[in-house]
């Protein structure tokens, strides 16, 4: 097993590969780094060869998403439910659930954080505060809810986790289209009614009569939420008795066994709080960004959120830094192309990820053999 | 097909040299198989008989050696080869696809059906080749859904339909029931009257008996007998050849008398991972200050014994008490807060987590009690702290209480492991092959360990496949064969070795 692997070739020297004794704290992030340069680079030669000026475009990109304070609010909105997503991501992947269906946890976040205000359970005249802390209950519900299913379905009967959260992400766009198209409809659009103000997550502008700086900015309180979040999870994976069991049972389930840990509580109740992340990025976007209940909630952030688990090597703090990278690239992508080359580019950040893993487990030597 | 009427045998291997890093396997070892038997190639676990039969396979080259098929010089390069030579190997653990059928298995990896495979036709064939041999089988069948004798019989068509006319099977009996053992005997009588040649590995003694024509015992890697008639030899005499004497290597070992009983188990059942009956009635007495030994081939019941007394695997009869604690069909929790302490068989795949450091897999059994949790959260600074004086005392080689414990050494995994279990202070020991696979230095060290595991009053059940081990190390020893405690020895010496070899081969109860 620790034996280095010699590729001989004619040259005057071969490549060693052998396995690292231990890793360098510097080395992850720069290989990180470097994995999205390379990425950045390769998407720079497809732009050259399908025609487009890759300097410009960069430059275009980097001016749109983060060219002074209001896009750069723009994208942070962008950012929040990324942020919630990939934390909720990370966790499962810690313990190697693959949860991917995020997605359908967002949407029935969004849901059920609607049902509170739609159903009049929450009145024009509720407190703010009380609202939208019943929002974020139930959108976590809903989440935590639609992660249960799977979770259950793998701890007590062993299928696959990857094949029911993916599928339910299906069933949850269906239901929320059913509630929109049928029951909340507005005219017979895709759209409930617009919420009413006690219901909104405040955006910084609205705090701008306090402090002039936030004047116009897009930014809503659901950033503050991400960002609780991601320290509350910090603390969890890397201080708890409980993220300790995570870390154990995901790399080796036998040992957690052998350790006498709840193997099948823990995966429950990590699929729970995955999808209550989910969840509450739903009701964050709705809550915050569109204020009523659509169709189309989001972007694919469900999606984006495993990327943002695996750019971050599922590390919280990092969470937040890869989520801003993308909220920019979702945000300037749009004012380049619909689709095509942003979600090009994401799609090669996440490969070259992955494999400079190998990077960070072996040691690569050229050795002069002659 | 064979012609059993020319002389030359059908297997003849000379000189064969097969060395694993730190371990020569294959000393010299000639061996020679006569068309038409069956040939029972007997030895311990490590005694080099499947690394043998795999060289015979093709899928390892020797050092040295020659090897001639029907008075033919061969060298194979793969076990394409061999198979073209007509040889053929049944592994322990098969080799099929358990979606696919019967059928689908057999003709898998052959060119014979093109594109267009008419499975009908086929589903006949099978069926007809298995009736010729005595072997009942539904060639439509999918392979998950055939008891484990079903399939081994997918593997002996499987190896029928390629022609094969020498025929390797490692343990065949190991997986089976008994019912299904003597049909297989009936099917490999059948294939050796049909002039086709068997080797049946084997480490059961009264098994090779009735089953065998002649039978060759291998001990650490040379041959004890050649070939020998089985007529003409008696089990008690096939055990000595088995097990044989090496010098007892020299442990102190203080007097001691033994203290109150802290484990007990009363008739005791359990079943194994493909549920079948594992452990039978088994009663046993561990004292503190007191080291009992489980002897035995691997495979009679003693990783199922330490599953059940540390709650990994449930009982269907019996019970096991430990002071006040019950701990039969418990968690692996209740045993390791009743004071159990287990050193696992296998020390990478269930001792410990490998992509996690040494501080955290030392941390595995007392994260849940104070000090080292507070609250919800770990005091991961104590933890440390811990975790460099165990690295010290237990002189664990690492760089730092960091490296991850893939990259540690066996040795130093294993005192990783006994550094988490000994701190405990536990008051029962449950130490599975402890010394298995280590070197010289490790394994003193080790023993060192459990004699002081004695000295400060805890009860250690001891497994282990050394002999001369258990017997230096052991108050008592017990005998485990077929799930059953068979024989047991107080105070043991190397004049039990015989005895002790006959139970665990079966041999008492011919």
């Amino acid at each position: 097993m620790n034996d280095a692997i010699v590729y001989r070739s004619r040259m005057p020297f071969a490549i060693k590969i052998e396995p690292r004794m231990s890793v360098p704290r510097w080395l992850g992030p720069v290989v990180n780094i470097a994995a999205v340069v390379v990425a950045l680079l390769l998407g720079m030669v497809i732009l050259a060869v399908v025609g487009g000026d890759p300097f410009a475009t960069y430059a275009h990109i980097a001016q749109s998403a983060f060219g002074d304070r209001y896009v750069f609010s723009d994208t942070l909105v962008k950012a929040t439910p990324l942020i919630l997503v990939g934390l909720g991501c990370s966790l499962a992947f810690r313990m190697k659930l693959w949860n991917i269906g995020a997605e359908g946890q967002l949407y029935i976040g969004a849901l059920c954080a609607s049902a509170c205000v739609l159903t009049g359970f929450i009145t024009p005249a509720t407190p703010q505060v009380l609202a939208l802390a019943l929002m974020m209950a139930a959108g976590m519900l809903g989440g935590a809810l639609w992660g249960l299913v799977p979770g259950f379905l793998k701890a007590r009967l062993g299928l696959n986790e990857i094949i029911i959260t993916l599928m339910m992400n299906y069933i949850a766009l269906a239901l929320v289209n059913f509630f929109v198209f049928a029951v909340w409809s507005e005219g017979g659009f895709a759209q409930s009614k617009t919420f009413p103000r006690n219901a909104w997550l405040p955006r910084a502008s609205e705090y701008a009569a306090t402090f002039d700086f936030l004047s116009g900015l897009t930014t809503h309180w659901g950033i503050v939420i991400a960002l609780v979040a991601v320290v509350i999870m910090w603390y969890v994976i890397s201080r708890s008795r409980w993220g300790y069991e995570i870390r154990l049972t995901g790399d080796n389930p036998r040992a957690a066994n052998y350790a006498g840990m709840p193997i099948v509580r823990n995966t429950i109740l990590v699929m729970m709080v995955s999808g209550a992340l989910a969840g509450l990025a739903g009701m964050s976007e709705i809550s915050g960004v569109v204020h009523r209940l659509q169709g189309t909630i989001s972007p694919g952030y469900g999606f984006t959120g495993i990327i943002i688990a695996w750019l971050s090597k599922l590390n919280p703090f990092a969470v937040v830094l890869s989520s801003i990278l993308f909220g920019g690239l979702i945000l300037a992508g749009r004012e380049i192309q619909p689709s095509g080359i942003p979600r090009l580019i994401q799609g090669m950040i996440l490969f070259m990820l992955i494999a400079s893993d190998v990077l960070l487990r072996y040691r690569v030597r050229i050795v002069r053999t002659r | 097909m064979t012609d059993a009427g020319t002389p030359a045998a059908a297997v003849r291997m000379q000189g064969i040299v097969k060395e694993f890093p730190g371990v020569i396997a294959n000393d010299h070892v000639d061996f020679e198989l006569r068309a038409g038997e069956i040939h029972a190639l007997l030895g311990e676990n490590g005694a080099g008989k499947s690394t043998l039969m795999t060289v015979l396979a093709g899928l390892y080259k020797p050092e040295a050696g020659n090897i001639a098929i029907h008075g033919k010089p061969v060298q194979f390069g793969s076990p394409r080869d061999a198979m073209n030579s007509g040889i053929g190997m049944i592994h322990q653990h098969f080799t099929l696809i358990s979606t696919q059928t019967v059928t689908e298995n057999i003709l898998l990896g052959l060119d014979v059906p093109g594109f267009l495979i008419r499975l009908r036709e086929y589903d006949q064939t099978m069926l007809e080749l298995g009736r010729k041999f005595g072997m009942a089988i539904s060639p439509s069948a999918k392979i998950w859904q055939l008891s484990v004798g079903e399939q081994q019989r997918v593997e002996i068509l499987k190896m029928l339909y390629r022609g094969v006319d020498i025929l390797i099977m490692d343990e065949p009996t190991a997986v089976l029931a008994p019912q299904e053992i003597s049909g297989l005997i009936a099917t490999l009588r059948s294939m050796a009257a049909d002039g086709k040649s068997i080797v049946f590995i084997s480490h059961k003694l009264n098994e090779v008996m009735s089953v065998a024509d002649r039978v060759t015992v291998l001990r650490q890697g040379k041959v004890t007998a050649a070939g020998m008639p089985v007529k003409q030899t008696s089990i008690p005499e096939l055990a000595r050849l088995m097990v044989g004497r090496s010098v007892t290597f020299a442990v102190d070992k203080p007097v001691k008398t033994p203290g109150a009983v802290l484990l007990e188990l009363k008739d005791v059942c359990a079943n194994n991972d493909k549920g079948l009956p594992a452990l039978k009635d088994v009663t046993l007495q561990v004292r503190a200050g007191e080291i009992v030994g489980v002897a035995g081939v691997s495979g009679n019941g003693q990783s199922e014994l330490a599953e059940v007394i540390t709650g990994l695997r449930g009982t269907t009869g019996g019970t096991i008490t430990s002071g006040n604690h019950q701990l039969a069909n418990k968690s692996a929790r209740v045993a390791i807060e009743s004071g159990v302490a287990h050193v696992p068989e296998d020390r990478s795949r269930v001792g410990t987590a490998p992509n996690l450091s040494i501080t955290d897999n030392l941390i595995m059994k007392a994260y849940r009690q104070a000090p080292l949790a507070n609250g919800w959260s770990l005091n991961y600074g104590l933890a440390r702290k811990n975790a460099q004086e165990l690295k010290k005392n237990y002189a664990i080689l690492a760089p730092t209480i960091e490296t991850s414990v893939r990259l540690l050494s066996g040795g130093n995994i294993q005192r990783t492991i006994l550094a988490r279990e000994l701190s405990g202070k536990p008051a029962i020991l449950i130490a599975m092959q402890p010394t298995r696979g280590l070197d010289v230095g490790a394994i003193e060290g080790v023993q060192q360990l459990l004699l002081q595991q004695r000295s400060a009053d805890a009860a250690v059940l001891l497994s282990s496949e050394e002999l001369d081990e258990l017997i230096a190390l052991s108050d008592r020893i017990v005998v485990m064969y077929e799930g059953r405690i068979v024989g047991e020895v107080s105070q043991p010496s190397e004049k039990d070795i015989e005895q002790i070899g006959l139970w665990m081969t079966g041999g008492a109860h011919e």
